[in-house]
């Protein structure tokens, strides 16, 4: 009984240490989207909001999980480059148009980190190259 | 040696007069009322306070003094909002046949603006209401969607109130037509009387956000989105004077505007 006590603490102790060492991902994906934060307070929330609400039918929400994982490749183009085409989100019609926001790569990815792993979404890491490779296939 | 009294009686007498004279004139001087005011009353007072508490039978009395001295602090005073803007004066006759002088506010003067609705909007729409102005355009990217995020929330709380209104001005006379400002009323979901969406030569507008509402606007080329303008929700009351400045894009101070609306309304109430 002492013995099986033990080797269950032991093994415990192992399993919990290795489950709370971070990949160096994870470590990755925490720095990009707190400097991501950083960049959504000073681009973006004053029409998306805080919490990523929008702001009544003139800027559309951001918390639509399915439209966000749907155009992921679309959102680096749209931050770069604008948008003036009409958008559905929660099955409402947004028109406004969005101006564009010439950021740098890393910032774009790190936006990006922020706004797709925060309100409510969790689709981990977006690096520099897919901004890159997202950015070429603009229309 | 001289024998008597040293130092010599005549020359304390001489001293005494000449303290006494220059005592009575310095007592005159505002130095010794100031002096009088601010130091010697103050002192007196706490040391004969201290004394009165020190005897042991007083302590009844002071636990009921300071007693009523919390519960009068306890009743706070009605709070008055401040009015502002330049003042001058005008001389008035009193209804006793005397002449007095009276504060002249600085007022809005007469305004005539297309609304949302192409409908001509004036100082009559906002007779006998209370009402918050501000400035905006409805391309602009930067902090015209915080304030009228904010004063929406506002909008929302007073809906019920037919006393509030709310007037934006827009300053991009090139392309905000009425019919932009439709759209946008009706997009920011606010679209109805009680707010009205105004549309104005550049000249009037930016004479009015100037020098009568005293916010800032301007033409900027250098800048992304053309305008440039400060972000006040101004607080205007029923005689058309203002009474508060609140920056639209600070949530303490829009919730202080929350406040300070029921405060302006109760006193038109009196």
């Amino acid at each position: 009984m002492r013995k099986f006590i033990l080797i269950s603490l032991v093994s415990l102790t192992l399993i919990s240490m290795f489950y709370s060492c971070q990949t160096a991902e994870t470590v990755q994906q925490d720095a990009y989207y707190v400097n991501g934060r950083d960049l959504y307070i000073k681009h973006c929330q004053n029409c998306h909001g805080a919490k990523g609400e929008g702001l009544g039918a003139l800027t559309p929400p951001l918390t639509d999980s399915v439209f966000m994982k749907a155009n992921k490749e679309k959102l680096a183009c749209i931050i770069k480059n604008g948008i003036s085409t009409p958008v559905t989100v929660h099955g409402q019609v947004y028109e406004g148009k969005m101006p564009e926001f010439n950021l740098a790569d890393i910032d774009i990815a790190q936006l990006i980190v922020y706004i797709t792993n925060g309100f409510g979404h969790k689709q981990g890491m977006y690096t520099n190259q897919q901004v890159e490779s997202d950015l070429r296939n603009c229309k | 040696m001289v024998s008597g009294t040293y130092p010599p009686k005549a020359v304390m007498a001489a001293l005494y007069l000449f303290l006494i004279k220059h005592y009575n004139s310095w007592r005159k001087t505002n130095k010794y009322l100031q002096l009088r005011y601010t130091l010697f009353l103050p002192v007196c007072t706490f040391a004969r306070t201290m004394k009165f508490i020190m005897r042991p039978q007083s302590t009844l009395i002071c636990v009921i003094l300071l007693a009523f001295t919390l519960f009068a602090s306890s009743c706070k005073q009605e709070r008055k909002l401040p009015i502002y803007g330049l003042r001058d004066t005008k001389t008035v006759k009193n209804s006793d046949g005397t002449q007095g002088i009276d504060t002249v506010y600085q007022t809005i003067p007469s305004f005539k603006f297309l609304n949302q609705d192409s409908v001509y909007i004036t100082n009559d729409n906002f007779k006998g209401k209370i009402y918050i102005a501000d400035f905006f355009f409805t391309s602009c990217t930067s902090i015209c969607p915080v304030m009228h995020r904010n004063l929406k929330m506002i909008s929302e709380k007073f809906k019920n109130n037919p006393d509030v209104m709310f007037l934006s001005h827009t300053i991009d006379f090139k392309y905000d037509t009425p019919s932009v400002l439709k759209k946008y009323a009706q997009k920011l979901g606010v679209d109805g009387p009680k707010w009205q969406f105004v549309y104005g030569p550049k000249d009037s507008v930016y004479t009015l956000a100037e020098k009568s509402y005293l916010v800032a606007v301007n033409v900027d080329s250098t800048n992304r989105d053309g305008y440039v303008h400060q972000g006040y929700l101004v607080l205007i009351d029923k005689d058309k004077r203002i009474r508060g400045a609140y920056d639209g894009t600070s949530a303490e101070q829009v919730a202080q505007l929350e406040k300070d609306i029921p405060v302006l309304l109760a006193e038109d109430k009196k």
